[in-house]
């Protein structure tokens, strides 16, 4: 008898533990699993003044830097799966469509100011771009004129510098006249640590792909020809043997190293983009003052190239997670509508986040970098669209940026470059869409 | 008395198994399962039969993870235990400070395998850079760093091992042997050695089982690197173990992460395979006085 008794307080104890698990709401909440660990902060404070403005409870979690998609795994297993997760554009939606709401007809998706923020598949919404972003080569504006105000230069003007052959001397009567201008090289350390190599092996290699997309009229491919791997060999070639460090070092070189060399005017060139501003500005009387920083498009000697802009697109799309409940589907549907269109949310993006979001109420951001970006926008110069966000998988970035480091310390060929660019993209394409 | 024992066994056991099951048993049956699946989320899974299977096995670089981590666990047992195996003969001796030289030895081990992994890193890279080279342009580096690393972190625990070991070997032992002429070689190898198998069995099975998982170290240090691009563009990464393998595999796009699951249970098979044979083995050789 008591044995029983036992028994059934044990199972009583089990039931009330598993239950304790289960939630109760009708009103539905919003669990949002953050991409960019340097906004999280900004985030926690959105989704207070929301949750005191409006009682929904908004919770906020923050993947750690490269882990999203382990984050993410885990946390869609369970029952209180995030509502509002991200994908980094077709690629990563390709796992992830199955878990995504269709957004057509959603309130914030008719406050995108360009149809092309949204992110479609057989004629559905599946995300939404919130950040748009650019990059190029920021440089130096002091040290740069320095350089044109030498006898040496053979460039006087920044107006001038409009493709790969006027950039390329530049920066090799830079890297050649460096004692000169007081720096140890013309570009920053091109580290290809796990922390920097993203610069190369994903943002410089959009190049050669935007390239080859638009003289194919394509905008995704299941094979890469490497028309234009001449041009990406020409300004790899470029960074590693005109740089702070000899190419054999760069294989440890961090991105905190290649930003603190650029903040300390150690080099003139710097390839990064908009999201870097926070980290080069001038901040106790170390870095650079807003009108010291310019930026240049990355020229690799492509036909037409003196009308090419800077790159510019997105790779942060909002989803809703379609297993939710209706209730928490629609009061993340709300919670999004309020940040694009709120004034405490537009004035979070744009200055707690420093995002230029492509919605209609957004705000300017204060970032001088961005104003350079719409600078080349109204100056009628074409930006180079972000065409690798179709790059089929991780591993095919891991084995570029492999095959790029080897090359760079002399250990390995540019052919083992082309075979991961080119042979990579087809077994990577095939493996992905099984 | 027995029948008390009767009655409270499940208050006493009840929670332990509940938790071995709910945190053992049940994720262990459901990863099998989930092996045999095409899944992005473990709740969410479609059967595809023996498919991650034959991918995974087909995958160069798992068969190349595969005899990378085999001869690293053969250098590194044979390294770890041989040094481990001298420092406890030496520190059982009669040496000044000799309890300062144990906790020193031993304090490597205290330190978590990724802080040791970075710490590494930057000592190999801050030697190979006289030499115009890095840890992870190529793969000999990346190995005799793990063994290097390996050595340095296991040898101090295996060392407290020996030592117990060792001190428990009856004196007279010693004395008779010595009494019968026997060399300080002939002492170690017919005295010493066969009075701590029980110790070498522990430690063997510790070494072989930890090298074959390593992990943290493994992720640390080279992350896998260098990468080599072999026809038809696949990437076998030189100095990826099985446990980092498996882990890049199961995060990768489409059906990778069935693939990474069936991996994960070959590398369970292998590793209780090889334990079990070592054990037996290893066993067989202790003594009993």
């Amino acid at each position: 008898m008591k044995r029983k008794t036992i028994w059934l307080v044990l199972c009583i104890l089990l039931i009330t533990l598993f239950s304790g698990c289960s939630r109760k709401n009708d009103t539905g909440k919003v669990y949002y699993l953050n991409f960019k660990p340097e906004q999280d902060a900004a985030w926690q404070q959105l989704a207070q003044k929301y949750t005191e403005e409006t009682g929904v409870e908004v919770e906020v979690l923050t993947a750690a830097e490269g882990q999203y998609e382990q984050t993410l795994t885990g946390e869609m297993d369970k029952s209180d799966a995030p509502t509002l997760f991200q994908v980094n554009g077709p690629v990563g939606l390709a796992n992830w469509k199955d878990y995504c709401l269709d957004l057509s007809g959603s309130k914030v998706l008719g406050e995108l100011t360009d149809d092309s923020f949204a992110l479609r598949e057989d004629d559905k919404v599946y995300g939404i771009a919130y950040a748009v972003e650019t990059y190029g080569i920021i440089y130096n504006k002091t040290l740069l004129d320095k350089y044109f105000d030498s006898d040496f230069s053979t460039v006087k003007r920044v107006e001038d510098i409009n493709n790969f052959d006027s950039f390329s001397s530049v920066v090799r009567e830079i890297q050649s006249h460096k004692e000169e201008l007081g720096v140890q090289g013309a570009f920053t350390s091109a580290g290809m640590d796990a922390s920097s190599d993203w610069r190369f092996k994903n943002h410089l290699a959009n190049l050669p792909i935007y390239y080859e997309y638009t003289e194919r009229d394509i905008t995704s491919a299941d094979k890469i020809e490497g028309r234009f791997l001449d041009g990406y060999k020409n300004i790899w070639d470029l960074y590693i043997n005109n740089s702070t460090v000899e190419p054999t070092a760069l294989s440890s070189k961090t991105a905190t190293d290649a930003a603190t060399e650029f903040k300390t005017g150690k080099a003139v060139f710097y390839q990064n983009g908009t999201w870097e501003y926070g980290n080069i500005k001038e901040q106790n009387g170390v870095g650079l003052k807003d009108e010291e920083l310019g930026i240049l498009p990355i020229y690799i000697g492509a036909p037409g190239e003196e009308e090419q802009g800077l790159c510019t697109g997105s790779e942060n799309y909002w989803c809703v997670n379609a297993r939710a409940s209706q209730a928490d589907q629609q009061a993340t549907l709300d919670f999004l509508y309020w940040v694009v269109s709120d004034e405490d949310g537009t004035e979070a993006l744009a200055e707690d986040m420093g995002f230029v979001a492509p919605f209609k109420m957004a705000l300017e951001a204060e970032n001088p970098l961005v104003k350079i970006a719409a600078e080349y926008v109204s100056d009628g110069k074409t930006p180079v669209s972000w065409a690798f966000t179709t790059i089929p998988s991780d591993n095919w970035k891991n084995a570029l940026g492999t095959a790029l480091t080897q090359y760079a310390a002399g250990k390995g060929s540019w052919d083992d470059v082309e075979r991961a660019f080119v042979e990579g993209w087809e077994s990577e394409y095939a493996a992905a869409h099984k | 008395m027995n029948s008390n024992l009767r009655r409270w066994a499940p208050l006493f056991l009840g929670p332990t198994l509940v938790a071995f099951c709910i945190g053992f048993v049940y994720p262990f049956l459901h990863g099998v399962y989930l092996s045999f699946c095409r899944f992005i989320t473990t709740g969410d899974a479609t059967w595809v039969g023996f498919n991650n299977y034959i991918e995974a096995l087909s995958d160069p670089s798992f068969v190349h993870s595969f005899w990378f981590t085999a001869l690293f666990t053969a250098v590194s047992v044979i390294a770890v235990n041989a040094l481990a195996f001298a420092v406890a003969l030496a520190l059982t001796g009669q040496v000044r400070g000799r309890n300062i030289f144990r906790t020193v030895f031993f304090s490597p081990n205290l330190i978590g395998g990724i802080v040791l992994g970075y710490i590494w890193q930057l000592i190999f890279n801050g030697i190979l850079a006289n030499f115009g080279t890095a840890l992870v342009l190529e793969a000999k580096y990346g190995f005799w760093g793990l063994v290097i690393l390996m050595c340095w972190q296991q040898v101090g625990y295996m060392m407290i091992i020996y030592i117990a070991g060792l001190q428990s070997v009856p004196k007279s032992l010693y004395e008779a042997a010595r009494i019968d002429g026997a060399s300080r070689w002939q002492l170690l190898r017919n005295v010493t050695v066969p009075m701590v198998m029980p110790s070498i069995t522990v430690c063997t099975f510790l070494t072989l089982t930890g090298s074959f998982k390593l992990f943290d170290q493994n992720l640390a240090l080279t992350g896998g690197a260098p990468g080599v691009v072999g026809e038809g563009g696949s990437m076998v990464y030189r100095t990826e173990m099985l446990a980092l393998n498996i882990y890049n595999t199961f995060y990768g796009p489409g059906s990778a992460r069935g693939v990474g699951q069936a991996k994960a249970v070959l590398f369970f098979i292998l590793v209780a395979f090889i334990a079990f044979w070592q054990l037996r083995y290893t066993r067989k050789r202790e003594v009993q006085l």
